[in-house]
């Protein structure tokens, strides 16, 4: 696919007749992998030898955190395409992606609070990696509430992504902390490329599914997501059309 | 069938409870949200359409 025929995405009504072909594959897709990704990892994966059966978390927690800082970074990318090319479509899709990777977030949190009190001792702690996660929250919430305090769409894009692009720092400190300040609590990255380093096989590939499944959910509901916010737009525009000819 | 979670049954049943809840919630959200937006659009492009 060439740069040019992606640009065709970019018109509204070709990102909806495209989406309408694509979304219940996405979406079904999603569902199945998730699915299959949980059972294997609940029912099917032995207990930890130090953790015990908190392990089974693992599942959870570290693909919601994979995504909620991805989600950060599509939204950056859409958001430097709203700032460069003015396509409206990539700043509703910035729009749209927000409040998942803030349920993405709020979940890597809570299930990082309820493994760390059995393992850590505590619920929280005012660790690297766990504070520039809740700061990372503290962003989504504040793009939420941006979008949702400006009446005009193109101010509320240009407001936002340059929101976003100060918030890229965070979503990126949150990723690298652990290796940035080796101090706090929370361990390394879980997943490596080094094998040695990496999470065990027997973890590791009921991981990999859990993983796809959170990216592929999270792409069935940016896209459900966009559509409606698309729809939405042209709903504010033709009811502005008929205040006008009122 | 349920696997033995020892002592730590609570913590590996609330985390995927509250995960799935969350999860639910926010597709639950979308879907409702995006059937609503489509319906009162196409209440007003027919509205629209009708006024000529």
């Amino acid at each position: 696919m060439s740069l040019n025929s992606l640009w065709e995405y970019a018109n509204p009504k070709k990102f909806i007749q495209t989406t309408d072909r694509v979304l219940p594959w996405v979406a079904w897709s999603a569902a199945l992998t998730l699915l299959v990704g949980l059972v294997w990892g609940f029912f099917f994966t032995p207990d930890d030898y130090r953790q015990g059966s908190t392990v089974k978390i693992i599942y959870l927690h570290v693909p919601a955190a994979l995504m909620a800082i991805n989600a950060w970074l599509m939204m950056l990318v859409t958001s430097l395409v709203w700032i460069v090319r003015r396509h409206h479509v990539s700043a509703l899709a910035a729009r749209a992606a927000a409040p998942v990777g803030m349920i993405m977030t709020v979940i890597a949190l809570l299930t990082g609070a309820i493994w760390g009190q059995p393992m850590w001792g505590t619920w929280w702690a005012w660790d690297p990696r766990l504070t520039s996660f809740l700061i990372l929250f503290l962003f989504y919430l504040g793009y939420i509430a941006l979008w949702e305090a400006i009446e005009n769409d193109d101010t509320a894009a240009d407001l936002t992504s340059i929101l976003c692009l100060v918030g890229s720092v965070f979503a990126l400190l949150s990723r690298y902390a652990v290796n940035f300040w080796n101090q706090g609590l929370h361990q390394g990255a879980s997943l490596s490329l080094d094998k040695e380093e990496n999470v065990a096989d027997v973890f590791w590939y009921p991981l990999l599914v859990a993983m796809a499944g959170f990216v592929l959910l999270f792409i069935a509901l940016v896209l459900m997501r966009t559509r409606t916010e698309i729809r939405a737009r042209r709903m504010r525009a033709l009811l502005a059309r008929e205040r006008m000819g009122a | 069938m349920m696997p033995d979670l020892g002592k730590y049954a609570d913590a590996v049943l609330s985390s995927y409870a509250v995960s799935l809840v969350l999860l639910a919630l926010i597709v639950w959200l979308s879907l409702r949200r995006s059937k609503r937006i489509k319906k009162e659009l196409e209440d007003i492009e027919s509205k629209v359409k009708s006024h000529g």
